[in-house]
C-alpha cells in the first residue's frame, strides 16, 4: 500500500497535495482498497464553498456509498471530470488520475491539523 | 444469529488465508470479497465461481405427517414435486407477511429438508416449532451441514472432472446423492446467480476438503472464490429476492412478484386467508425492476417519486457489473409499476430519472 511522502492525510482517509494557496484532494490507497470497486463519484461544483471536516463529495463502490470530507475549508477551484466517466481511476490511481477536487485555502492554519505521511501510514498501512 | 459472538463457517480460516475481506453479515463472519466484487461477478458470468454458503440453515422434517406440516407452513404446493425434486417457497405469517423464503427438498413423502436464510435460522426454527401440531420430527441440522455453490458456465466442466458425471444428469431444481473419494454429498441443481451450476451439501467436517478439491479441479477453468458482495450483484441482476431487503415481514409474496410460489388453491396454509383477501382487494404496490437514467446509485431505503409525490421505496440497488448500468428493485404504487413508466429515485439531495424495466436485468441461463 502506497502513501506518498509529499502528501498530508486525514483520519477520514483523504489526502491533500499543497501547492501555494491551492490544495488538490483525493482519497488514500487505504480508502480505495477498503471501498472496493468504485463505480460512481458525486463531486462538488466549482465555486462551492466547503468547510473543513464537512461532507462535500460521495464516492460509491459496488457495495456502499461513502462521504468524502473536505480536508480544509475554502472554495472549490477544480473538479476531476475524468472520473465522472471512469470512476475506477480512483482505485487504480488514487494519487494521480483519480484525484477528486481542488480547494483554494481560506485558512492555511488548517493544514496543521492534517497528518503527516509517517503518522498516517503508522495507523493505516496494512502491507 | 442475532446475539452474542458472531458465528463462523468451517471455511472461515480458508477465507482468511485466501485474502477474503471478512465482514459481519447478520451475525456471521463471512468474506464480502476476495479480489474485488466486479472481478468476482465477471468470473461467475464468464467462467466459474465457488461460494461458501454454509451459513445457510437446514432443517429436516421427518415422519408420517411431515408433508402435511410443511404444506401448512409453506405457501407453495408440495404436490408439484416428486422425490428428488426441490421447490422454492415463501413462509408466511397469518397476515401474509413473509417469515422467510426457502427451498424444500423432497426425499420422500415422509422425509424433507428445508434450506432457509442464515439470518433467520433461529426465528424460522422457533416459528416451525410453535406451529408443529402434526406428528413429525423437526431438526435443525444447520451447524453440522456444509454447503458450497459452484456456479457459472464452466461449472459443468469442474463438476464433470471431479464427480465423473454431467451436471445435466440432475435436472434443474432436482437433487441427487453423489460420492467423492468415498465421501457422501448431496448435489442440487440450484443456485442464486442465474448461471448453470450446482450447490453441494456435505457434512460440515468435510467442507474444507470439498472446497479445496473444487478449487484444485477448477484451476484450469479459471475458478475463483466469490464473496457475498458479488453474490448480491449476481442475484440482483436476476431479480432474485433477498430476504431483509426485497421481502420482509412487511411485504407479502404477491406484491413481491412471487405469486407463482403461492398456491391459493391449496387446501390451507398459514397466511392463505390474508393473501386471498389481498388478491381480491387488488394489490396496492408491486416490486419492480428499474434502471437509473442519470448517474448515481440507488440504495436500500431511498424514496421513489413521480413528478410530485412519493410513490414507493427502493429495496435493493447497485451498479450492474454485467450491464455497467445502475439498477435496482423498488416497491411502487401499482399505477407506476408498468414496464416503461418513468419514475424518480431520490438519491440524497437529488431526484434522478429512472425507468421501470422488465425482469430479469440479465438473461437467466440457469437451465
Amino acid at each position: 500500500m502506497e502513501f506518498p511522502a509529499d502528501l498530508k492525510y486525514t483520519n477520514d482517509h483523504e489526502w491533500v497535495r499543497v501547492s501555494g494557496n491551492e490544495v488538490v484532494c483525493g482519497i488514500s490507497d487505504f480508502a480505495q482498497s477498503e471501498l472496493g470497486d468504485i463505480v460512481f463519484v458525486e463531486l462538488p461544483q466549482v465555486g462551492d464553498e466547503v468547510e473543513q471536516n464537512k461532507a462535500c463529495a460521495v464516492v460509491e463502490s459496488v457495495k456502499t456509498a461513502s462521504d468524502i470530507f473536505a480536508p480544509v475549508s475554502g472554495k472549490i477551484t477544480k473538479v476531476n471530470d475524468v472520473i465522472a466517466t471512469t470512476p475506477a481511476e480512483v482505485n487504480t490511481s488514487p494519487y494521480e488520475n483519480g484525484w477528486l477536487f481542488a480547494i483554494e485555502l481560506s485558512n492555511a492554519d488548517e493544514l496543521n491539523a492534517l497528518l503527516s505521511q509517517e503518522d498516517y501510514a503508522a495507523q493505516y498501512a496494512k502491507s | 444469529m442475532s446475539s452474542g459472538n458472531p458465528e463462523k463457517t468451517a471455511l472461515y480460516a480458508v477465507h482468511e488465508k485466501s485474502g477474503g475481506k471478512i465482514v459481519d453479515f447478520h451475525g456471521w463472519l463471512m468474506p464480502i470479497q476476495y479480489e474485488g466484487i466486479v472481478k468476482e461477478h465477471q468470473a461467475v458470468r464468464e467462467r466459474v465461481g465457488l461460494f461458501d454458503v454454509s451459513h445457510m440453515g437446514e432443517f429436516t422434517i421427518k415422519g408420517n405427517e411431515s408433508k402435511k406440516f410443511l404444506q401448512k407452513m409453506l405457501t407453495n404446493d408440495l404436490n408439484k414435486i416428486k422425490d428428488g425434486q426441490c421447490l422454492y417457497s415463501p413462509i408466511c405469517y397469518a397476515n401474509g407477511g413473509i417469515v422467510d423464503d426457502s427451498i424444500a427438498y423432497k426425499i420422500n413423502d415422509n422425509e424433507w429438508m428445508l434450506v432457509v436464510n442464515a439470518s433467520n435460522i433461529e426465528k424460522d426454527f422457533a416459528w416451525f416449532e410453535e406451529n408443529k401440531t402434526e406428528d413429525c420430527v423437526l431438526e435443525n441440522i444447520s451447524a453440522q451441514t456444509g454447503l458450497i455453490a459452484l456456479q457459472g458456465p464452466e461449472s459443468e466442466k469442474v463438476f464433470q472432472k471431479l464427480f465423473g458425471q454431467s451436471i445435466d444428469s440432475i435436472e434443474y431444481y432436482h437433487f441427487a446423492p453423489a460420492e467423492l473419494e468415498g465421501v457422501a454429498v448431496t448435489v442440487s441443481r440450484t443456485g442464486y446467480t442465474g448461471e448453470r451450476g450446482v450447490e453441494i451439501f456435505c457434512q460440515a467436517e468435510n467442507v474444507v476438503w470439498l472446497w479445496e478439491k473444487l478449487i484444485e479441479a477448477g484451476q484450469e477453468f479459471g475458478i475463483a472464490p466469490i464473496g457475498l458482495g458479488a453474490r448480491d450483484t449476481l442475484r440482483l441482476e436476476m431479480k432474485f429476492a433477498l430476504y431483509g431487503n426485497d421481502i420482509t415481514d412487511q411485504t407479502n409474496p404477491l406484491e413481491a412478484g412471487l405469486a407463482w410460489t403461492v398456491s391459493l388453491d391449496k387446501e390451507d396454509f398459514i397466511g392463505k386467508a390474508a393473501l386471498v383477501a389481498a388478491k381480491e382487494a387488488g394489490l396496492e404496490r408491486r416490486l419492480v425492476c428499474f434502471q437509473l437514467d442519470e448517474p448515481g446509485i440507488a440504495r436500500h431505503g431511498f424514496a421513489v417519486w413521480n413528478e410530485t409525490h412519493a410513490i414507493g421505496e427502493v429495496t435493493s440497488g447497485t451498479m450492474s457489473p454485467t450491464l455497467n448500468k445502475s439498477i435496482g428493485l423498488a416497491y411502487v404504487d401499482l399505477e407506476h409499476a408498468k414496464v416503461g413508466t418513468s419514475i424518480n429515485v431520490e438519491v440524497r439531495t437529488r431526484k434522478l430519472k429512472a425507468t421501470v424495466v422488465k425482469p430479469p436485468f440479465v438473461e437467466n441461463k440457469t437451465k
